[in-house]
């Protein structure tokens, strides 16, 4: 329980998917102009990692492992065929589900659901996750079982949550200010990031 | 011979090299961009397999292109992707292992890397073989460049060496220079890559 408490806080904070990997880039730049589109596509992708990662925790550990499925055989190799199959179907699942159950929030996230498929810091996490099973248990990053996969899954989903709401909250600001011409845009959003991520790095020591 | 490189290929070639930039202009496929690239050899390793994956899958989607039925070709470009980074990932961990290392996740996210989708969807779905093939070479160099240029200032400041020899000769740092720490952390990549971003739309304007 301590662990996975210490494996939440960490992958919000320390491990933070966008301020320490740069996972999930290219929707992070373009969905982060107000903060209302930025708080759905942040939940949506919260949701998605918290499906994948846990199963892709399952296939690694029953399916792909060293002797998982027969002794002396590594199926690792095949990881990034099988993960990605697994994101795209729970994305495509997803998709149903939310039209299914609630059309207002099918609409509010419209093109980003599917967009999710591709998004790295999905794909990443679980190839993290895969890192990690192999850590030594006494490693603050240690995954060891599915309340450590969930935890870490929501973990980094809040994480990245929490680093595009803030960028389209200083976005939407900057809207008012005087930036030089060729700097604007892309230019002036990735210093802004930069700089956020600077002031992250206070959280990397960090020891819980 | 001469209609291999007529105008229109050769176009296809070098237009994202410089104004049609994957990663200054199009915005695609920034996440390995910033994470690889503290020094400059891994940033090399991962531009050229970028380029490689991308030409080869390219030239795949663009043979497939007439037999792929519309709605599944997500999932299509995805596992043909898969494929190609599966096999670079062996051959990397096979003859650099290193930097194969020290590359860790970011190789398999090249699955998720943008520039293969958008240059998949928005160029090889509707183009033959050869132009597709040289398409995919002028977006992977694209990014390479940018990779390069952001590799060597962060090695070069960050660490005083150049592919791990030492180019800031010692004279320097008994005089007092010290090597940057900063330029290590992650977080500077995003600020040199928004300063590169800002230097190359300055330099095109002026071209026009």
């Amino acid at each position: 329980m301590e662990h996975m408490i210490s494996l939440f806080v960490r992958s919000i904070f320390v491990d933070n998917m966008i301020f320490a990997f740069f996972l999930g880039m290219c929707s992070y730049l373009a969905v982060s102009k107000n903060v209302k589109t930025a708080l759905g596509l942040g939940v949506a992708v919260t949701f998605v990692l918290l499906v994948t990662v846990p199963v892709d925790y399952a296939l690694q550990t029953y399916v792909l492992g060293p002797d998982a499925i027969v002794a002396g055989v590594d199926l690792t190799f095949l990881a990034f065929i099988l993960f990605i199959a697994v994101i795209a179907g729970i994305v495509q699942l997803v998709e149903m589900i939310v039209e299914r159950f609630s059309p207002s929030l099918y609409a509010a996230l419209g093109i980003f659901l599917p967009l999710i498929a591709v998004n790295c810091a999905i794909m990443g996490a679980s190839l993290f996750m895969q890192q990690r099973v192999t850590m030594e248990p006494t490693n603050a990053q240690f995954i060891g079982g599915f309340g450590d996969a969930i935890a870490y899954a929501l973990g980094s989903g809040i994480g990245w949550l929490l680093a595009i709401v803030g960028l389209a909250a200083i976005r939407e600001k900057m809207a008012y200010t005087d930036v030089p011409k060729p700097l604007q845009g892309l230019g002036i959003t990735f210093i802004t990031v930069g700089l956020m991520a600077l002031a992250f790095m206070c959280f990397s020591g960090l020891n819980i | 011979m001469s209609k291999l490189f007529s105008d229109e290929n050769k176009a296809a070639f070098t237009s994202p090299l410089n104004l049609n930039n994957p990663i200054a202009v199009q915005v695609l496929g920034i996440c390995s961009a910033l994470a690889v690239t503290s020094q400059l050899k891994p940033a090399i390793v991962m531009g050229l397999s970028v380029t490689v994956i991308t030409a080869f899958s390219n030239v795949i989607i663009s043979l497939l292109r007439k037999t792929i039925p519309n709605r599944i070709r997500i999932i299509v470009q995805l596992v043909v992707v898969a494929a190609l980074v599966t096999i670079v990932s062996q051959l990397l961990k096979a003859y650099v292992y290193d930097v194969s290392v020290q590359l860790s996740v970011y190789v398999g996210l090249i699955i998720t890397n943008c520039i293969l989708m958008g240059r998949l969807e928005a160029f090889a779905m509707q183009n033959g073989p050869w132009p597709s093939f040289l398409d995919g070479i002028g977006n992977g160099l694209g990014y390479a460049a940018v990779l390069v240029i952001v590799g060597f200032f962060r090695e070069l400041f960050g660490f005083g060496t150049l592919l791990g020899f030492q180019v800031i000769p010692q004279f320097m740092y008994d005089a007092g220079y010290t090597n940057n720490g900063m330029m290590v952390m992650p977080a500077m990549s995003l600020i040199i890559v928004g300063c590169v971003i800002w230097a190359h739309r300055a330099y095109n304007k002026e071209e026009k």
